[in-house]
């Protein structure tokens, strides 16, 4: 399979700021990759240079087997985007806005796509930009980017400030872009949009990849919960590799313990009797958070 | 050529966005000049009117620093002295507008960033920019070419390439103000400051020299367009020049656009406190203006240095010319000319006055339909105080802006600062009237606030070339600066002094019941 992006080693500083530093991020052709992060992150600023707006620093950046900055005309053809916060122009009807993308993008609009999506959604296309709302601002991009016929599709926090209806019609069209082979870099802070979209994900903090892979590999990395109640004394679980946040109320016992070190835990449990047990696969949430939140990149 | 892929498609957003400003401009521009052999015509009908005109025009260093010297006595030539500078001027703040329009404020935005993740090349927003001011320029040229082409072909060919010449020169200078700064609005502050130093230039040289040969005038863009000569010797190898400053500016402005990242600028954005002080709308507003006001200041200090410095001189030169006295006393002087002199530059930067004090009451305007003023309104903010918080340093800064043209006068003639600071102040009632009528346009027709605009341009019209076209006095007076007293001079009258100020009062009184009765537009 071949690679729609990929990104070694990019930095790129503002002055003293050190924006990116030493980011990678791959994600294959077919594909809808999640990129997730904190606020400054760096999600933005890579989206841009992958866009050829800003220039790389240094470091090996590829997309749809160009070169972002020296081929940004020729690449655009093939791609559309869609910001987080879309700014329209006050005096230009919406309409008039998605056959502007469509012409710039060198390829024009399905006209049959572009009236069904205005119909799904729902979308008043003979309003002037300063008379939309915030969503229906989006909405102005989202319908200019999927009824087009990119191979690749750009979104930074694309659906902020839909409602959950449109946010359905959104996550139906990612889904048809990728039945019909397109690739999808998706940015979002929306966990359940990543969870029932994303096919893999790259995690970045402080501008590196701190975490990409599958989300079963993601979990696999990650801590399980842990609660048991025991027939007998539970021993010296804290000994055990991998075992965290220990705790024991007489017979009852609460921990978290690395997805990989599974197996000797419950043969310790096994070994006092265990009465019932319930283990919980962490959640999206505790993923992030964890990630979001560590000063020290996780193995 | 893909770095210009897709000049075409933007050069019709910018078109299509500017469908109505870009003809407005123009028709104004093109329509004014054009105007001109017809309003001229009727006054001064016989050759020998004409070349007293002309005789006396050119002996007066004071008209010469506004309208440069005549070269011919022609009709055409006389339409040319009187409305070159000034059509001039209104094709390059028109220019630059444009330009920074379609650059710097799309980056701003970030409209561009979407723009350009399209097939659309590097060169493309700068190219379609500055097409979009060409287009403009053109117009105007043709407007002019057309309004003249009854008076001598070669000679209306000559003026209107210097008018749509010094719009392109200045479209070009605000290309490259914008590779400089992340603030549109800063960008159009540079290339309006540069336009200004350009016309301080050449009313400078061309207050001390009857052929527009100083040198003063020769560094000016402004000076070009006068040295042109249109129905004089006209002198083609000039519009060389002015083609040649043109292309080296957008070749300047190519490579620096090359050399930075979509939003960024040459200029970088200092990091800003990371706790702040400001505590109340005022304290806010006045941030908000504090750089305009600075630039206005600093702008008015030195022109007020550069034509008090000239004022000595220009009662030498009109000498016992009949004609000269009466237009010049017309012009707003009183019969001591060096006061005369004075008081027609007082009123010239009580006119400018009058287009700051009108930005910044529309600053107001501007920070409502951004919706910046709804998380401030929403809070414990009342609308008045928040009203006030702009009024005060639009009102205020008027008075202090014209205190230091008048501080710059007095120093550059080096003396009398009692009477010239006194007429520089004299001229605040009408500059509060002007921004009191765009106030009750923000207050009451919010929809209409840019004819705020519009108001202050047409007394500055009137001010500015009225008085030569013999308009009846009542259409004159509907300039608040009309009613003005001549000052410095003998006898101060303090009636309209007092009658503008209660105007502007309850002009800006009903504003702001407006205003509080109204919706806000978000």
């Amino acid at each position: 399979m071949t690679n729609a992006i990929s990104v070694t080693g990019l930095h790129k500083s503002f002055g003293r700021t050190h924006a990116l530093d030493g980011l990678d991020l791959t994600v294959a052709t077919g594909e809808v990759h999640g990129f997730l992060g904190p606020n400054g992150a760096g999600k933005s600023t890579t989206i841009r240079v992958l866009l050829g707006l800003l220039r790389a620093d240094s470091g090996a950046v590829e997309l749809l087997g160009g070169d972002p900055w020296a081929d940004a005309v020729a690449l655009h053809r093939r791609l559309a985007y869609v910001p987080g916060d879309v700014t329209l122009w006050r005096n230009l009807s919406g309409g008039e806005v998605i056959d502007l993308y469509g012409r710039l993008r060198g390829t024009g609009l399905d006209r049959a796509r572009r009236a069904e999506l205005i119909e799904r959604f729902e979308l008043d296309p003979t309003k002037k930009g300063r008379t939309y709302s915030k969503g229906n601002r989006q909405k102005v991009a989202l319908v200019a980017a999927f009824a087009s016929d990119a191979e690749l599709l750009v979104l930074d926090e694309p659906t902020s400030g839909l409602d959950p209806l449109m946010e359905e019609v959104f996550q139906d069209c990612v889904r048809e872009a990728r039945d019909r082979g397109r690739t999808v870099l998706l940015s979002s802070h929306i966990l359940s949009e990543v969870e029932t979209l994303c096919d893999r994900v790259s995690i970045v903090r402080k501008g590196r990849t701190v975490e990409t892979g599958s989300l079963a590999q993601l979990r696999h990395l990650t801590r399980t919960s842990v609660t048991a109640e025991l027939a007998g004394p539970p021993g010296d679980l804290d000994r055990l590799a991998g075992v965290h946040d220990l705790r024991v109320e007489g017979r009852r016992v609460r921990l978290q313990v690395d997805t990989d070190k599974l197996d000797p835990v419950l043969a310790a449990l096994l070994t006092a009797g265990v009465r019932s047990l319930t283990s919980t696969p962490p959640t999206l949430e505790e993923l992030f958070l964890r990630h979001y939140a560590d000063t020290e990149v996780a193995s | 050529m893909t770095a210009l892929a897709g000049t075409g498609t933007l050069t019709r957003l910018a078109l299509r966005r500017d469908r109505l400003t870009l003809p407005v401009w123009a028709l104004v521009t093109g329509g004014l000049v054009a105007s001109g052999p017809g309003s001229l015509g009727g006054l001064y009908d016989t050759a020998a009117a004409r070349a007293e005109l002309a005789a006396s025009m050119t002996a007066n260093s004071s008209m010469r620093s506004l309208y440069g010297p005549v070269f011919s006595d022609s009709l055409g030539g006389l339409v040319a002295w009187r409305f070159g500078t000034f059509g001039a001027v209104l094709a390059a703040v028109a220019s630059l507008i444009v330009v920074v329009r379609h650059t710097r404020e799309e980056e701003e935005t970030g409209r561009q960033e979407l723009l350009s993740a399209g097939a659309v090349g590097r060169r493309a927003p700068l190219t379609s920019a500055l097409l979009a001011a060409l287009a403009l320029n053109t117009a105007v040229a043709l407007l002019v070419f057309a309004g003249l082409a009854g008076q001598g072909a070669a000679g209306a060919l000559a003026l209107a390439l210097a008018i749509g010449g010094t719009g392109m020169v200045f479209a070009t200078v605000a290309a490259l103000a914008a590779q400089f700064t992340e603030s549109a609005r800063l960008a159009k502050g540079i290339a309006g400051g540069a336009l200004g130093l350009a016309f301080v230039l050449r009313a400078a040289g061309d207050s001390g020299d009857a052929s527009g040969g100083s040198a003063l005038t020769w560094l000016s863009p402004v000076g070009w367009a006068e040295n042109v000569r249109a129905y004089g010797d006209e002198r083609w190898w000039v519009l060389a020049l002015i083609a040649a400053a043109v292309a080296a500016q957008t070749a300047l402005a190519y490579g620096l656009a090359a050399r930075r990242d979509v939003g960024a600028s040459f200029l970088a954005t200092r990091p800003g406190p990371a706790a702040g002080r400001l505590a109340t709308a005022g304290a806010l507003a006045l941030r908000l203006q504090r750089g305009a006001l600075l630039g206005w200041g600093a702008g008015f200090l030195l022109g007020g240095l550069v034509f008090g410095g000239m004022a000595e001189g220009a009662a030498d030169l009109v000498g016992d010319n009949e004609k000269a006295r009466e237009i010049f006393e017309r012009m707003g002087g009183q019969a001591a000319l060096t006061d005369a002199f004075l008081a027609t530059m007082v009123s010239l930067f009580g006119m400018l006055a009058a287009l700051y004090a009108v930005g910044a009451v529309l600053r107001a305007h501007t920070e409502e339909t951004s919706g910046r003023a709804e998380p401030l309104l929403a809070g414990s903010l009342g609308r008045l105080r928040w009203a006030a918080g702009h009024l005060v340093p639009a009102f205020g800064g008027a008075a202090l802006i014209l205190l230091a043209a008048g501080l710059g006068l007095a120093l550059g003639f080096g003396g009398s600062y009692g009477p010239v600071l006194g007429a520089a102040l004299a001229q605040l009632p009408a500059v509060w009237t002007l921004a009191g009528v765009a106030t009750l346009l923000w207050g009451a027709l919010p929809r209409a606030a840019g004819a705020g605009w519009a108001a202050a341009g047409l007394c500055l019209a009137l001010g500015w070339i009225g008085p030569a076209l013999n308009l009846p006095q009542a259409v004159l007076n509907v300039s608040p600066f009309a009613h003005l007293p001549k000052l410095p001079g003998p006898e101060p009258t303090w009636t309209p002094l007092l009658a503008l100020t209660a105007l502007a009062a309850a002009l800006t009184a009903a504003g702001l019941a407006g205003l509080r009765r109204r919706d806000l537009q978000v």
